[in-house]
């Protein structure tokens, strides 16, 4: 009978992982967005910084960062849900330069809640089809209350071709 | 309208502009401007990369230039907001932007009530006749108290 894997071997592997997808794209770098990882579930965390503000007045962020936050979340989501099983079977253990290919949006819609307010924001998405070709997602974003949302949206995404 | 009143709405609908902070970060440019119509474009960046194997643009930076584009030609427009909000926004990605290129966002109202603002907006690179990608979208438009 196998002896179940040591936890830190699981938490080190998935981690790796989970920064390799998303320390290779240099946008989510230059937002600052970073991800929450317990167990497969995935919230997407943007912290608060100047240069995200859309109107100085309020000040609120920017709706094309809101936008971005949500379309991030969205493509991580998918893509971590599709290399999971890969991931969980040890497929990229051996592989230093290991790069998942990223969905592609296809179109994508921003409902605006609420203003972003000059504080961290959080997202979480929900794959509501996601077929061999293409995936539908919603996403949620929240700052203080996750009950009280300041924006949500829903893509599509067409899914990149799997080798084999 | 005056060539006053048109000076004074220019000058409001650039410095909407150069007063956004992501709009300055992301090297944002306003080029044209005219009666609910506004034209913005950007320059190819590297630290807005979306795919590093090919390095196009990520397609949030498109749509924080599409919205920004589209709120100036809100701005823009006789209805004369004083300030102006994204309700909703959908985008169309039809390719992906050549990497290396400038790209420039075209947005136009083409339909004003007295609170809300319905714009479109087209985006392209340096191939004007295969647009990287459309936008529609509903902005309020707020006025000043009386």
């Amino acid at each position: 009978m196998n002896r179940p894997e040591p936890v830190q071997v699981i938490k080190q592997r998935r981690d790796a992982t989970l920064d390799r997808l998303i320390g290779g794209v240099p946008y989510i770098r230059f937002l600052g967005i970073q991800f929450d990882r317990r167990g497969d579930e995935l919230t997407g965390i943007l912290p608060y910084a100047d240069k995200l503000i859309g109107n100085p007045s309020l000040p609120a962020i920017h709706g094309g960062v809101t936008a971005a936050f949500l379309e991030v979340t969205a493509i991580i989501e998918l893509s971590w849900g599709m290399i999971w099983e890969d991931m969980e079977a040890g497929k990229f253990a051996d592989d230093a330069d290991f790069r998942p290919k990223l969905p592609k949006t296809i179109d994508f819609t921003v409902d605006y809640l609420r203003s972003g307010l000059p504080r961290d924001a959080y997202a979480r998405a929900r794959i509501n089809r996601s077929g061999r070709r293409y995936a539908s997602v919603h996403v949620e974003a929240w700052q203080d209350n996750r009950s009280r949302l300041f924006a949500q949206g829903t893509g599509h995404f067409l899914m990149p071709q799997r080798d084999g | 309208m005056s060539d006053d009143q048109k000076a004074r709405r220019d000058m409001i609908a650039r410095k909407f502009i150069e007063a956004i902070p992501h709009a300055r970060e992301l090297g944002m440019t306003l080029t044209d401007i005219d009666d609910g119509k506004a034209v913005i474009a950007m320059d190819y960046d590297e630290r807005l990369v979306g795919d590093p194997e090919t390095g196009v643009i990520h397609g949030g930076a498109v749509s924080a230039l599409m919205d920004t584009c589209a709120g100036a030609a809100v701005m823009s427009h006789p209805a004369a907001a004083v300030a102006t909000a994204t309700l909703d926004l959908r985008i169309d990605y039809m390719r992906p932007a050549t990497p290396g290129d400038r790209i420039t966002a075209t947005a136009e109202c083409y339909h004003v009530t007295r609170s809300v603002a319905f714009v479109r907006a087209t985006a392209v690179d340096a191939d004007p006749d295969r647009p990287v990608a459309t936008a529609t979208g509903a902005f309020t438009i707020e006025r000043a108290k009386r």
